[in-house]
């Protein structure tokens, strides 16, 4: 957090300014990141009025209603069952967002305390916790994320357990890298020498100091996890039918993309403007907290 | 150098021994008891039992895992459940589909991610800087699936130039086999561009104001030369290295292509055996590819090594 205080945006804004004023100030100066937050909030607020704005049940079948092209009566078509594809697709933004925000916070829950541990602790205890980290990362994200799920047992909430635990590695050495260099800074040794106790220390001094680079870790992880959790329901391991999903709808998309492409069209084009508002939302994040990343 | 190498080995030795446990670890995740979960819908005590003694069920934990890793340090990764066939041999027919589409991929993304990451750095802050900027974002949004998806619909369905799904041996067929890869590789290349593009972009922009460089331009070198000779040259150390990385992030996205466009790869292995309940072959995939991925970064970490002179002095 240092670093902002002494970068050229800052001094733009009034000396009295704290370092979160002046890097709100520059996040709202960033217009890939406003648009970004806009798109996000749109998908929060269809997600929550779901019921409201929705034109069908997401789960009504109509058998006179099979693959019907996008029409003034179904806006984005119908799928393989009559279902209301735009129906589902505003009732599938609630599995991802929620796939998404709480697989994050499982990664944060745990991967923040063992790598401020880690980090503070250090010594065998660190290599140790090093180790297991680098034998989970060596598992690629999403191959593990299938194991996990193919042994938890198809389910959206086992889907959430299983992208949170694979995407927990980045957090641990995320936090563990913060913690080294901030564990040798001026304030944490006069906080020492004024006798806090350690734990103390590290939840008082540390960690709001090394809270920037995390949130915008986890912004940016919440885009992976979206994919993830789309993934994993395409490939059956996710959200199961006939509740909606976007990833589950592709899934089923995938037999009749020559009859009916808008099936697959809408819940793709839902995935990818959701990913896409995370990073650019992420991207401005980390560029407005650390101006260092810019250019 | 042979320090540096005896260190770097040593130290994934205990990496790989929490590989190992964590693979071990995921059969213990099975609800209930796992010779049920493994029996499937086959209720007879008698094939319950054989399991249980097969997989040693009826064994202390710890006892469990060593007869395990005894097993796989001599190549016996167990039995597929389904087809009968050991897991090690199933891994080693499907691994050349795979490699050949992660190694199409990878030179799709080098193909088009370096160029892009050069261009957006050397045009610092111009309409290329926006427009490769604004690919790499396309490639880190994009879930790939559904671009193979959208590439079916173009180039299959449509315009009718490429097979949608198959796969044919490049032994048999060179041709059709190119054929029925380019749409995959592409896909899967998609996402890694942009992070290469990413990597060398960063790299470049680093690179270009250093000294040497003000130098080759005083010396009046022309602008391409700076660029490629001395520029991409020395940026390319780290873009390779962390191109070595997003190996795990090629056998992920592999997973999904195999998927979309049917080929008979570790992907679509894993996918299978999933819902086959074929637990062997799951924990199989996993270890070969996480142990590929430490071996890998090895070979990266080596190679960073053996081209950086700083660090061998």
């Amino acid at each position: 957090m240092t670093a902002i205080g002494i970068t050229t945006a800052a001094a733009a804004a009034p000396a009295n300014a704290k370092p979160w004023q002046r890097a709100v100030r520059r996040l709202l100066k960033r217009r890939g990141a406003m648009v970004g937050a806009v798109v996000v909030l749109f998908f929060v607020v269809v997600a929550v009025a779901a019921p409201l704005i929705a034109p069908y049940e997401p789960v009504a079948t109509s058998w006179s209603a099979v693959r019907k092209p996008p029409s003034l009566e179904h806006w984005f078509g119908t799928d393989e069952i009559g279902r209301d594809v735009l129906s589902r697709v505003i009732f599938g933004a609630r599995a991802s967002l929620l796939a998404g925000v709480v697989s994050v916070c499982i990664s944060l829950a745990c991967g923040v305390p063992i790598g401020l541990i880690s980090g503070y602790v250090g010594g065998f205890l660190d290599g140790l916790l090093m180790r297991i980290t680098d034998a989970l990362l060596a598992c690629p994200f999403l191959i593990l994320a299938i194991a996990l799920a193919a042994f938890l047992g198809p389910s959206l909430t086992n889907a959430m357990i299983a992208i949170g635990i694979s995407a927990m590695p980045a957090f641990i050495r995320l936090t563990r890298a913060q913690v080294l260099n901030a564990k040798v800074e001026d304030y944490v040794e006069a906080a020492r020498a004024v006798g806090n106790p350690h734990r103390r220390i590290v939840l008082r001094h540390i960690l709001p100091n090394i809270l920037a680079p995390i949130m915008v870790q986890a912004t940016l992880a919440i885009a992976a996890a979206i994919i993830a959790e789309a993934s994993l329901s395409f490939l059956g391991l996710g959200q199961q039918p006939p509740a909606p999903s976007w990833g589950s709808m592709l899934n089923t998309a995938k037999n009749f993309l020559d009859q009916a492409p808008w099936m697959a069209m809408w819940p793709g084009a839902a995935i990818f403007s959701v990913v896409l508002a995370f990073n650019l939302f992420g991207d401005g994040l980390r560029d407005a907290l650390d101006p260092r990343h810019r250019g | 150098m042979f320090a540096y190498l005896l260190r770097r080995i040593a130290i994934i030795i205990p990496t790989l021994v929490f590989v190992s446990m964590i693979v071990f670890g995921l059969q213990q995740l099975l609800p209930g008891d796992p010779a049920l979960a493994m029996a499937g819908e086959e209720r007879d005590p008698q094939v319950i039992a054989f399991l249980r003694t097969k997989y040693h069920l009826d064994q202390p934990l710890p006892v469990r895992y060593g007869l395990w890793v005894e097993a796989v340090v001599h190549g016996d990764l167990g039995e597929s459940i389904r087809i009968n066939r050991p897991v090690l041999d199933l891994v080693l027919e499907k691994l050349p589909v795979t490699a050949e589409l992660a190694g199409l991929a990878m030179c799709f993304a080098l193909l088009i991610g370096i160029p892009a990451g050069v261009l957006s750095a050397v045009k610092n802050g111009s309409v290329w800087d926006y427009a490769a900027n604004v690919f790499a974002l396309w490639g880190l949004s994009t879930p790939n699936f559904w671009l193979g998806f959208l590439m079916i619909l173009l180039f299959s369905v449509r315009l009718g130039w490429l097979p949608a799904s198959g796969y044919v041996s490049p032994f048999e067929d060179l041709r059709q086999n190119l054929g029925a890869m380019i749409m995959p590789a592409f896909v899967l290349g998609n996402a890694i561009a942009a992070i290469m593009m990413r990597h060398t972009r960063a790299a470049m922009l680093q690179v270009m104001g250093m000294d040497y460089i003000r130098t080759a331009r005083a010396k009046g070198l022309a602008e391409r030369i700076v660029v490629i000779k001395h520029g991409l040259r020395n940026a390319l150390i780290p873009v390779v290295t962390l191109g070595a990385l997003e190996f795990g992030q090629l056998l992920s996205g592999a997973v999904l292509t195999e998927q979309v466009f049917t080929i008979p790869g570790f992907g679509k292995l894993i996918v299978d055996a999933v819902f086959n309940r074929d637990y062997a072959v799951v924990q199989g995939v996993v270890l070969c590819t996480a142990t590929a991925y430490i071996v890998l970064n090895l070979f990266a970490d080596i190679t960073y090594f053996l081209v950086n002179p700083r660090l061998r002095a």
